[in-house]
């Protein structure tokens, strides 16, 4: 007999966190009064000390950053059912999913925001992807795109699929992620995202691209964690060609110009990533406050060119570092139609695409 | 002639600039009880060891049964020996450790069994093989511990003070013991020891040994009763010291006089480089307490009794200091009436001057043949006050 | 009535001393376990709805991945503790029965110095030294053994060596606390009884080291066997390791039910091991557990 369960009911760890805030904020008297800190959680980059700086020395709110990615934010949120941060940053694919999973963001308040300083295009596309029960849960923030990074002292390529050339064997890398599944089926000519609704032919063609990676195996010389293994198996010369982001592509170019940052053949996969407000954030004035500060074009520029990679501001794009844009203009020969942006990822694919990358992982 | 067991030629070593065996050489004849007996630090752990091959010797030689133990490791030389803490493995048995040596040989299980049996029944612990050694007493752990290193037939066994753990009563006893299974096995015993009543008590040979040198090596009476040295005096058996310089000689005698005037007569002993004292010359006597007897008047000093020899022992007087009840040990502490020196007499076994009262003035005289004087001077053993 | 009285008193003074402990165990221990149990034992089975369920251990046994990798954790964890205590044990003898005083002191600090950087730090040090472009292949090259850079990193080999560095210590200090309890004159009885060194090394110094060294073979298994860092970046692309995948579970998949669940499978794979352990050297647990 299966009993239902909901997530309503609070877990032991839940009660046991209630009770050490409870105790926490009973102690601490002070803690819970300020107006004083926004607690950020964000990648690398996003949030530059000057800018802070700034922000504190206008509002008087003090902003304190916490590094993470996607998965772990979302993980940590979870965790703490949409605690201990007033704002968080994922992708605007990685919203609506675990939104109705597991409830951890809540609906933005857009009278609170300068929506006229946003992007429409990019604003759409995340209305698009994050809109769950007709609310939104998320604004634009930075963009970017996935494509190639080679070495053109040592090797040519075009597309994904090249990176498994046996001329390149043990000189290649991509992420373990999910992105590199979905460039891959591009690459191999296929549109997972046509399938995301179709859970038995999407997973039918996850299988087909693990296939196609696992007889790849031999040319990666391995799975890149995080940026900086990357840049350095690039800088060193270990690695001839790899998958990576427009922002390390280009910051490799900017130290060795025979490293180029290409967009693929199949397309360039488009990344978005957003503002977004945990559920129990207990200082959403000051997160209103910082949206609307990086909004501004002059602070959006400093924070893309802080990245390396586009603000979703109006009229930040002026102000961007033309050398970036130059090399944005190389990269992408087409500009925006280049890139193409991630759907948002329906709740449950995810765990299919997982054991396809474990079995990657485990394939000799 | 009787055949040497253990033979040191010339044994030196040298732990940095300290000597500790210099220049050492002695022979032990088979099937005797050799102890070498010295105050901690004179070397004699050292000896043993070098004995047993855990340490080489800086030069010199130990032959072993007729046969030179240079490179011999301690594995394979034909000595066995008895620890201090007896060093019984705790993880074993009593049958796996008396078995331990015979395993290491190869002998066979069965063979070792009985081996083993039969060697615990010699030394008085039959069917005792499957207790653990935490179960035996101090004598019995003892035994296991000769077993274990008879069991494999040596031609010597070295025993490191394996007494001085155990206490005083459970102590004779195991003196007793380890002479009557000396004797049952014949085998050649080497003991070294602080104790001068265990090596007289055991021993057939007693060596004294001091600064890494034997000052003597003789039979139990002869160290007892002819001291060859200063040292050996005051280190074997009670002894009553006294300084001064010779102020007479007569004969095979000779007057010790202190500085405060107090004259004693003895008998003169050559230092080991033939040197006899001669007037003048600093010296130090040596009284046992048992020699002395002891009078509360002049008549109760039977003076033809005490000195057959022509002159007649002198008297001196003392007070009593203190009165030490020992039983059979018995002795009364005085002070000397000129010099106030301590001066220890023992009690008659009859019981007579049990009623001493401490400051009562009593006599005492001894024999002057039955104590020894020795010239020390030349930076030996305090030679005078002056 | 003093005597009630004087009870209660030492009752609620040992209450007071254990409670540290208890709200310790309780809080950070049990309670989460239990949670965990508890999700290990459910299944999703629509957004935000679960049920009771086996799935999670269904899927662990019908997956030959998890498996697999699951045994080879296990089988490079028994390895890995090995070769630390082939090595650790004469690190141990000489610190105990060769040296004293200050250098002995000195080789514990050796010893040491590891643990006074973080593990990714040592971890990242050994990445330096074995990358193809680092420095152990370019002093290869340099010597003439291979004529070109190789890289040494992502093997098994690299993964045992960075698990045992990171354990050395772990072994050392119980093993350094059980000899150095050995009685010097029991292996001088042995030898004086006509032991080898091989032969007194077995009869004597290892059963009475034996607590030490089931004690430090525990820890060192258990590390090991939750190791995440250097088995995830030294054995790079082939790491396979049991830990990653729960990390893995818990945080790229959101799947926290499975991530339960071979957390589960971890601890019994462990417990199991340490039974074993026991069992075979013929060790009570709480000797042991006296050592470590």
């Amino acid at each position: 007999m299966r009993k239902a369960q909901t997530r309503r009911a609070p877990s032991f760890t839940a009660r046991l966190t209630a009770l050490v805030t409870l105790l926490s904020l009973a102690v601490l008297p002070g803690v819970a009064a300020a107006q004083g800190t926004l607690h950020i959680i964000t990648w690398a980059d996003y949030v530059p000390a000057d800018v802070a700086a700034q922000f504190t020395k206008e509002t008087g709110i003090k902003v304190e950053v916490t590094l993470s990615n996607n998965e772990e934010m979302i993980s940590k949120l979870r965790a703490t059912r949409g605690a201990g941060f007033d704002l968080a940053q994922p992708s605007q694919d990685r919203i609506l999913g675990p939104q109705q999973e597991f409830g951890i963001y809540k609906p933005i308040d857009l009278t609170k925001v300068r929506v006229e300083r946003i992007q429409p295009d990019l604003l759409a596309t995340v209305r698009r992807n994050a809109t769950v029960g007709g609310k939104l849960y998320a604004l634009p923030y930075v963009w970017g795109a996935e494509g190639l990074v080679v070495n053109t002292q040592r090797t040519k390529i075009a597309d994904y699929l090249d990176l498994c050339r046996a001329d390149l064997k043990g000189r290649t890398s991509v992420r373990l992620r999910r992105p590199t599944l979905m460039a891959f089926a591009f690459a191999m000519g296929k549109d997972p995202f046509a399938l995301y609704g179709d859970t038995k032919a999407y997973s039918a063609l996850m299988d087909q691209v693990g296939a196609r990676l696992i007889a790849c195996k031999a040319n990666f010389r391995f799975f890149f964690d995080n940026r900086d293994q990357l840049l350095n198996g690039m800088r060193s010369g270990e690695l001839h060609a790899a998958m990576m982001w427009d922002s390390g592509g280009w910051k490799l170019a900017r130290e060795n110009p025979a490293i180029k940052f290409i967009a693929p053949k199949s397309g360039a996969l488009g990344w978005l990533d957003t503002y977004t407000l945990p559920a129990r954030g207990k200082n959403e004035a000051a997160a209103y406050a910082w949206i609307n500060f990086t909004l501004r074009p002059e602070i959006a520029a400093r924070i893309a060119k802080n990245i390396g990679n586009f603000s979703a501001a109006v009229g930040a794009d002026k102000l961007t570092d033309p050398r970036l844009r130059a090399q944005f203009a190389e990269s992408f020969p087409g500009g925006f139609k280049d890139v193409r942006w991630y759907p948002a990822i329906p709740p449950g694919l995810e765990e299919l695409e997982g054991r396809v990358l474990d079995r990657i992982k485990a394939a000799k | 002639m009787t055949a040497v067991d253990l033979e040191a030629k010339s044994l030196l070593k040298r732990f940095g600039s300290h000597v500790a065996v210099d220049s050492l050489s002695f022979a032990v004849t088979r099937g005797s009880f050799f102890s070498i007996l010295g105050p901690s630090g004179c070397g004699k752990t050292t000896l043993l060891r070098m004995i047993a091959g855990f340490i080489g010797p800086d030069s010199g030689d130990i032959e072993i049964g007729g046969r030179s133990m240079q490179g011999v490791p301690p594995n394979r030389r034909p000595v066995n020996m008895v620890f201090q803490q007896l060093a019984l493995f705790p993880m074993m048995s009593v049958g796996e450790n008396v078995a331990y040596g015979l395993a290491r040989r190869g002998v066979g299980r069965a063979e070792r069994e009985a081996k083993v049996a039969a060697m615990l029944e010699r030394v008085g612990l039959p069917g005792a093989a499957g207790k653990r050694t935490d179960e035996l007493s101090g004598g019995q752990r003892q035994r296991v511990a000769i077993a274990r290193s008879l069991v494999l037939e040596p031609t010597l066994l070295l025993l490191d003070e394996p007494l001085g753990a155990l206490d005083l009563k459970l102590r004779e006893r195991m003196k007793i013991e380890l002479k009557q299974l000396q004797a049952a096995f014949g085998t050649t015993f080497v003991y070294i020891t602080h104790d001068q009543s265990e090596a007289l008590v055991l021993s057939d040979q007693v060596a004294v040994m001091n600064a890494g040198r034997f000052e003597q090596v003789g039979s139990p009476q002869a160290l007892y009763y002819s001291p060859a040295t200063p040292f050996v005096a005051g280190f074997v058996g009670a002894n009553n010291r006294i300084e001064g310089r010779v102020s007479a000689l007569h004969g095979a005698l000779a007057d010790v006089t202190t500085p405060e005037g107090w004259v004693v007569r003895a008998q003169i002993q050559a230092a080991p480089d033939g040197r006899r004292p001669s007037v003048g010359d600093a010296a130090t006597a040596f009284v046992r307490p048992e020699v002395a007897v002891l009078g509360r008047t002049a008549a109760d000093l039977d003076r033809p009794t005490i000195a057959p020899g022509d002159e007649a022992a002198p008297v001196h007087e003392g007070v009593v200091e203190s009165l030490l009840f020992d039983g059979a040990n018995s002795a009364v502490l005085l002070r000397e009436a000129r010099s106030r020196a301590e001066f220890r007499v023992a009690l008659p076994q009859t019981g007579r001057y049990a009623d001493l009262k401490v400051d009562e003035r009593v006599l005492f005289t001894f024999a002057p043949e039955r104590a020894v004087c020795f010239a020390t001077g030349g930076g030996g053993t305090g030679g005078g006050h002056g | 009535m003093a005597e009630v009285g004087s009870k209660t008193t030492r009752l609620l003074l040992l209450g007071l001393l254990l409670a540290p402990a208890l709200v310790w165990l309780v809080g950070v221990i049990l309670l989460p376990h239990l949670d965990l149990a508890l999700l290990s034992f459910r299944e999703r089975i629509g957004p935000g709805e679960f049920s009771w369920s086996l799935a999670q251990y269904r899927t662990f046994f019908a997956e030959p991945l998890y498996w697999d990798v699951f045994v080879r954790t296990a089988v490079i964890s028994v390895i890995a503790t090995g070769l630390t205590l082939l090595i650790a044990f004469p690190i141990a003898w000489t610190i105990a029965k060769l040296t004293r005083g200050r250098v002995s002191a000195l080789l514990f600090a050796v010893c040491l110095i590891p643990f006074w950087v973080s593990e990714t730090v040592r971890t990242l040090g050994w990445m330096i030294l074995l990358r193809e472009t680092g420095v152990l292949p370019a002093v290869l090259v340099s010597l003439g053994i291979t004529d070109t850079p190789v890289e040494m990193l992502y093997r098994d080999a690299t993964i045992l060596v960075g698990l045992v560095y990171t354990s050395l210590l772990f072994m050392v200090v119980p093993l350094y606390s059980s000899l150095e309890s050995l009685d010097d004159s029991l292996i001088e009885a042995a030898y004086d009884l006509g032991g080898s060194g091989w032969t007194v090394l077995r009869t004597v110094v290892i059963p009475h080291a034996a607590p030490g060294i089931t004690a430090g073979c525990i820890v060192v298994f258990m590390l090991t066997l939750g190791n995440y860092l250097t088995a995830s970046l030294l054995g790079g692309k082939n790491s396979l390791w049991f830990t990653e995948q729960i990390y893995t579970q818990f945080i790229t998949r959101f799947n926290w039910e499975q991530g339960a669940a071979f957390g589960f499978l971890l601890l019994a794979l462990s417990s199991l091991m340490v039974w074993l352990g026991l069992r075979l050297s013929g060790q009570k647990f709480a000797d042991v557990m006296s050592r470590t």
